[in-house]
């Protein structure tokens, strides 16, 4: 692979802009502490700890929230910080441990930390309002739960905006036995987003003009250049439907590198976050997106990604190129350095391409990667407005559809339950997906608008087909003997789900009116979808149809009830809501304690909301009902539809909302688990 | 004439006040929907014609998501002599891109002044186009109000803004200088630079041209029908 990454001597005028890096070596990573057999923590690793980014493990905790000068960009701006570490202590935690923290607030206003994707009681999940007052200034609250997963996951505040201003932290738990995924290296990469505008200021920004922070907005030379390369009519015909709806296809990213600084472990890329590696041997990165606003796409030139984790729990291993974060997810990888190269770029492009965090996974401190180039500006199609031009719900499998279906049961025609074995299962999920990406290449004779439209739903469609079975036929229940006849691996096998069950529906209110902008509504399930920006780009793209738990879910039950859910906004006023209703003035979700929901959410704008509940699993259905991804923030992408199950096992009151800070107070809701 | 306009002011102000200033409690994030104000100074311009008469066209507005006050001004100076249009309007959304507005209206000349109800529609118009629209109505009659204007992007911070704004009534008033028909047609072309997203100076040229009566009016106290002139001046909200 042809890479255009150099090694270059670290000139002192980088470090100039940066934050308070004194030495080169400070700057190095800290390494994670594995578990050694006797179950100690190793902790004298330190010539490998970089100061400012502190690690804390064990099972008592203290830290402090308390006010900080900092200076990212050149300018001291006061922070809140997490024993005045910018991000805050990662803390290590161990499986089966019950952990005690005490969290004082310093702050002259409420504060509190949530432990984003943790399980543990309501009245220790650290949202205000919510079987929890918050901390009051001067105060401490202990938490004390018991731990009882395993993987990369954080901590953040949830009162005001804190979460902007710093205080926000990374967790992993290790195992209490030895972890599947073995590495030498084992690193968190934070990513988050920085300005020194306060947050007040940015969202006053936003009501009074929605796209003050968009600095990729149309221009005039936009529309000429449409016009010499498709001619005057057809530019014209493009941007008539854009122009009438009054919606904008540059509308990526509502606060952009205008204000935010983008940090990758609370470095700015001109102070550049570095962790050693060694050629040969096995780096885990733990990524972490702590930003309050922004997605980043992440690629590593020179390496490939294999992804073994998301959202804490382990899945199929799968080799990538590149994956899009969404705020408050996370995702491990395991890269393998080679000896091309002694110093690698971890490029973290904002979703919007208006800045990027960087670091260096460096055989030398002294030397860093070379920065790539950011990708071009995405433009939004109209698939990411939910509008299919003319290839509406219902008749999509007409059509080109057929045609691509036709293909796909060519290369799979061998495919019967008699050869359903292990390996050639496998392979079938990754076949679909790229079937699917080919199928994106000649619905080209579309409109221009839809030519970026890939719908799981045909994989999903045509995998049944294949299969000539439905899901109850995988029962497993008839499988035992079954099974053995066919020498079927169960394990492994690819269960096809039914992507529109047939459930009763749970009533919620839903109000119109001009708090709502758009409709999606030809919204599909884009599962294998990338993202805008990321569609066809040549690199192997991880999506969420990538996802396969690493474990059988076949066994788990099916969900009794769905909860559709519409996600609304206004980007102009710049109001955001769940079916048109504010937290404020919606009554709460109700569910009985045990049961098993669907939940599907619809996006009617044109930005990407990571859903996220608290308390509970968020299991997401990618069309294979025995490898049900488990997570604990589920990205809906604009205009696109998502189901995930939840069974409702955790009594009390939880958060359940979009984790961009500046749209979270109107996209909220309270469930009730009873 | 005063309590005319002061008693419905102070209810206007009063109502206003009641629905936005019951704050919400922000606990779990920031607070969705706090108490916001903004002035806008679309053009504060000096012009080449004979004396430099300076113009401005500016708004203020207080309020949250579903109830604005809005003050809006504009008009022209010339040797201290000044005209101007000014509304005090309650501003509420009544569709995605529009919001209704309800108040009065208070033009004034040197010699004279007139209030009006007046009853608008601001907001953005397919293909983009930022569009206020005003009915006025008194005792003598009514008039109307339009203005739209668009912004194309050279790039994201030079910005030539094209605008359009007409006025008609319907009668004469010769103290405020209006005849009843079409009485003011002024297109605009402003090129500004954006230096701040908030602060930005700009050069054009305007097209005024008056018609009618109110052509009539502007003849005999020695301005002319139409004109074009160059101006400079700066943009400038917060």
């Amino acid at each position: 692979m042809k890479t255009n990454i150099q090694n270059t001597q670290l000139s002192r005028r980088q470090f100039v802009k940066g934050v308070t890096v004194a030495s080169t070596a400070a700057a190095l990573g800290t390494q994670i502490p594995r578990a050694l057999a006797n179950n100690e923590f190793i902790s004298n690793n330190t010539e490998k700890f970089y100061p400012r980014q502190s690690l804390l493990s064990g099972t008592e905790f203290d830290l402090t929230i308390a006010e900080k000068r900092v200076n990212i960009t050149g300018k001291t701006r006061v922070a809140t910080l997490v024993n005045g570490s910018l991000p805050a202590p990662t803390l290590v935690f161990r499986e089966g441990d019950t952990v005690t923290l005490r969290v004082k607030n310093e702050l002259d206003v409420d504060s509190s930390i949530h432990w984003h994707g943790l399980i543990l009681p309501t009245n220790m999940d650290g949202v205000p309002g919510f079987s929890f007052n918050g901390i009051k200034p001067g105060e401490t609250y202990t938490y004390q739960f018991t731990i009882q997963q395993t993987g990369t996951y954080w901590y953040h505040s949830h009162s005001a905006y804190q979460e902007q201003t710093g205080v926000y932290g990374a967790i992993v738990i290790l195992p209490k036995e030895s972890e599947p995924a073995q590495s030498d290296y084992d690193y968190v990469v934070q990513l988050s987003d920085w300005s020194d505008t306060a947050p007040e200021t940015i969202y006053a920004n936003l009501k009074k003009m929605g796209d003050f922070y968009n600095i990729g907005q149309r221009t005039v030379g936009d529309f000429f250049n449409e016009v010499s390369e498709m001619g005057f009519a057809k530019a014209w015909e493009n941007r008539k439907m854009w122009n009438t709806m009054k919606m904008t296809d540059r509308d990526l990213s509502d606060v952009s590198g205008a204000t935010y600084t983008y940090l990758m472990n609370g470095l700015s890329p001109n102070a550049h976050w570095r962790a050693q590696i060694e050629s040969g041997k096995k780096v885990r990165l733990r990524f972490i997106n702590a930003a309050a606003m922004t997605f980043f796409d992440v690629r590593i030139p020179g390496l490939k990604m294999t992804v073994i984790a998301a959202d804490g729990n382990l899945i199929q291993p799968v080799e990538v190129d590149e994956f899009r974060i969404g705020v408050a997810e996370t995702y491990d990888v395991i890269v393998e350095p080679d000896s091309k190269q002694t110093s690698y770029a971890i490029f973290a492009q904002s979703i919007d391409r208006t800045g990027y965090a960087i670091g260096s996974l460096t055989t030398d401190a002294n030397q860093i990667a070379e920065t790539p180039e950011m990708d071009p500006l995405p433009i939004l199609t109209m698939t990411d407005m939910g509008m299919d031009h003319g290839d509406m719900e219902g008749m999509r499998h007409a059509g080109h559809d057929m045609g691509s279906m036709n293909n796909n049961s060519m290369d799979h025609s061998g495919h019967d339950m008699g050869s359903m074995n292990n390996n050639s299962m496998d392979r079938s999920g990754h076949d679909m997906n790229s079937m699917n990406n080919h199928s994106d290449g000649h619905s080209d004779h579309n409109a221009p608008m839809a030519h970026e439209t890939p719908d799981y739903s045909h994989a999903l469609a045509m995998e049944k087909m294949k299969m000539g079975m439905d899901v109850s036929d995988v029962d497993h229940s008839k499988h035992s003997h079954n099974a053995q006849a066919m020498n079927v691996d169960l394990d492994s096998a690819v269960i096809p789900m039914d992507m529109n069950p047939q459930l009763p529906q749970m009533e919620v209110p839903r109000k119109e009116g001009p708090q709502i902008d758009m409709r999606a509504m030809g919204a599909k399930y884009r599962l294998d979808d990338p993202g805008v920006g990321l569609r066809n780009n040549g690199r192997r793209v991880l999506t969420y149809a990538d996802l396969k738990n690493l474990y059988p879910t076949r066994h788990e039950p099916k969900p009794s009830k769905e909860l559709v859910l519409h996600l609304t906004g206004n980007m102009e006023r710049y109001m955001w809501s769940i079916d048109g209703i504010p937290f404020d003035e919606a009554p709460p979700l109700k569910f009985e304690y045990g049961e098993r929901i669907r939940i599907t959410f619809i996006n009617d704008t044109m930005m990407n909301h990571p859903m996220h509940l608290h308390g509970v699993w968020s299991d997401l259905e990618t069309g294979d009902e025995n490898h049900i991804p488990r997570k604990h923030t589920i990205v809906v992408q604009p205009g696109a539809k998502i189901s995930y199950r939840v069974t409702m096992d955790a009594r009390g009151d939880w958060a359940f909302h979009c984790h961009m800070l500046y749209h979270m107070m109107g996209m909220f809701r309270r469930v009730q688990i009873r | 004439m005063k309590n005319l306009i002061q008693k419905p002011v102070s209810i206007l102000i009063q109502a206003f006040f009641a629905t936005t200033l019951i704050t919400g409690i922000a606990q779990a994030g920031g607070e969705r929907d706090p108490l916001l104000a903004s002035l806008i100074v679309d053009n504060l311009e000096i012009s080449n014609q004979e004396n430099n008469p300076t113009a401005w066209a500016a708004s203020a507005w207080v309020g949250k998501d579903w109830h604005k006050l809005y003050l809006k001004s504009e008009g022209e100076s010339v040797q201290g002599k000044t005209e101007s249009e000014n509304q005090l309007l309650y501003s509420r959304p009544i569709e995605k891109f529009w919001d209704l507005q309800l108040g009065l209206a208070y033009d004034t000349t040197p010699e004279a002044n007139q209030t009006w109800a007046a009853i608008g529609l601001q907001g953005l118009a397919p293909y983009f186009f930022e569009t206020n629209a005003l009915l006025l109505a008194n005792s003598d009659g009514l008039g109307i109000r339009l203005e739209s204007e668009y912004e194309a992007l050279f790039t994201q911070k030079l910005i030539l803004t094209p605008s359009i704004a007409l006025s008609a009534y319907s009668f004469d008033n010769e103290k405020m200088g209006k005849g009843s028909g079409l009485s003011n047609l002024n297109i605009g072309l402003r090129l500004r630079y954006e230096i701040t997203r908030k602060f930005a100076p700009y050069i054009g040229l305007t097209y005024n041209q008056f018609f009618g009566t109110t052509a009539d009016y502007v003849k005999a106290e020695g301005g002319k029908e139409q004109e074009t002139s160059l101006v400079a001046g700066v943009r400038f909200w917060f």
